[in-house]
């Protein structure tokens, strides 16, 4: 396959960044995207078309990745206008060439919302991300003797959903791609899941405030309900839990 | 209580109350207008009995306020999400991930206000504040012509537009109040499928048959 790749390029979170045009060749339908970036960063290496970049290590496109197997969420890019390409429930890495044709154009960006500042080229520092979780998405543990496993009776549909939300990678597709830059369903999967589970029910009302607290105050948008972000979900956790957090919210506000 | 108005989800609550409350209220709209096919004496009897009723006097002006709430909270939100994302992206397909009518919310709910002001001056103003020589039924009949072939096609735009706001309205105002799970989705969505046609097409009938049965 002979592609044209149309890529974000930007040397640090400081400076003025602008779309770049490559071209890469005899790439195998086979390959994942990441592999296919691979090629062309060899290529640009090779080429050393400029000798400072070179000596800085700087030529190639840098983006984020690391398990490689869909279950990290490092890779995330916006690829012909979708998180991580066209194909659903999936990462970048695990998004295969086959899906394009041959003599393509496509279109490569970082996520883009404001909390989400760039780094260089497509990285992104997702921090935010972080620093929601640290406001409240834990359960605390006492110090004691250690419970017995499954002493605690949770009920299957609970579990079952539960895990559902835990599912969640943290991978920050759902921001890319909301028309808002909403990190409802990231916020809602953390929340949802420690408020299905006992032990996760005696911080729910404290929790829940002061995550959305923090995802505001990050300057995250607000959610729409368009539901774009469960789609481009690779973990394709459900919206549902999005209203189970509103449901949690307004009862701890209400009750506070 | 302090944060809980100011919150992106307060906000959105306020959103959802007040939507809700100008879905229930296009339904009292739509049933009196659909009188209008029972003839004009039961029409102009009910529409004397909207314009003299103490309960619609008090309705009224929470009416007006439902509207502008709605109005003044979405340009808010508008304002703080494109914020949220200073700079575009240069290419977006959302066609596979979400409806046309849930991205543009906006736009719609701005030509919904245009239309909002042009019916007003047609029908509100001239019955409140002029002194109109004929009944009620005479002038939404007279309006519906041949003549103003115009107004006919801008009220059935306007209900197209309506329609399509209220498809994602409906199903968006429960969930974000939290009334929604997996099952209850499919069911909102159906409701909501329901009630934005009947809205639509109930509102767009009105003017295509006066125009109609005009030409015949």
């Amino acid at each position: 396959m002979d592609l044209t790749l149309k890529i974000w390029r930007q040397k640090d979170s400081k400076s003025k960044g602008k779309f770049e045009t490559y071209q890469v060749t005899g790439i195998s339908p086979d390959c994942s995207f990441l592999e296919m970036l691979d090629q062309l960063n060899e290529k640009l290496i090779s080429e050393q078309k400029d000798p400072v970049a070179f000596a800085r290590g700087d030529c190639g496109v840098s983006f984020d990745h690391d398990c490689r197997e869909g279950i990290c969420g490092m890779c995330g890019m916006f690829i012909n206008g979708r998180a991580h390409g066209a194909d659903t429930g999936i990462t970048t890495c695990q998004l295969h060439m086959r899906r394009f044709k041959d003599k393509d154009t496509i279109v490569v960006e970082p996520w883009r919302a404001k909390p989400f500042p760039i780094i260089k080229d497509l990285v992104v520092d997702r921090s935010a991300f972080d620093q929601i979780i640290q406001a409240g998405g834990y359960v605390n543990v006492n110090t004691g003797g250690v419970p017995d496993a499954n002493c605690i009776p949770i009920p299957k549909p609970n579990a079952d959903e539960a895990m559902d939300a835990a599912a969640c990678i943290g991978c920050g597709a759902c921001v890319a791609t909301c028309k808002n830059a909403s990190a409802m369903l990231f916020v809602a999967a953390k929340v949802s899941q420690l408020a299905l589970l006992p032990q996760g029910k005696v911080e729910a009302k404290e929790r829940v405030q002061k995550m959305v607290a923090k995802m505001d105050e990050l300057g995250f948008g607000s959610c729409t309900n368009t539901g774009a972000c469960e789609v481009e979900c690779p973990k394709s956790v459900s919206i549902s839990h999005i209203a189970r957090m509103n449901r949690e919210y307004l009862c701890a506000k209400l009750s506070s | 209580m302090s944060t809980f108005l100011t919150s992106s989800i307060g906000k959105k609550l306020i959103m959802s109350i007040s939507g809700l409350f100008l879905i229930a209220f296009l339904c009292v709209h739509l049933t009196l207008n659909l009188l209008l096919f029972a003839g004009a004496d039961i029409y102009n009897a009910a529409a004397g009995f909207m314009g003299s009723n103490i309960i619609m006097k008090i309705i009224e002006p929470v009416l007006g306020a439902g509207f502008i709430i709605h109005i003044i909270y979405s340009i808010i939100l508008w304002f703080q999400n494109q914020k949220a994302r200073p700079v575009k992206y240069k290419m977006v397909d959302q066609s596979e991930s979400s409806t046309w009518s849930s991205r543009n919310m906006i736009v719609l709910g701005i030509l919904i206000v245009a239309f909002l002001a042009i019916h007003l001056v047609n029908f509100f103003y001239k019955i409140k504040f002029t002194d109109i020589k004929v009944t009620e039924y005479q002038l939404v009949t007279g309006m519906f012509t041949q003549e103003y072939w115009y107004i006919v096609v801008i009220y059935v735009v306007g209900a197209i537009f309506l329609g399509l706001h209220l498809y994602h309205a409906f199903q968006s105002a429960f969930q974000t109040l939290g009334l929604n799970n997996s099952i209850w989705r499919k069911r909102w969505d159906v409701i909501g499928l329901i009630y934005s046609l009947i809205i639509g097409l109930g509102f767009a009938i009105i003017p295509l048959y006066f125009l109609v049965k005009e030409l015949i």
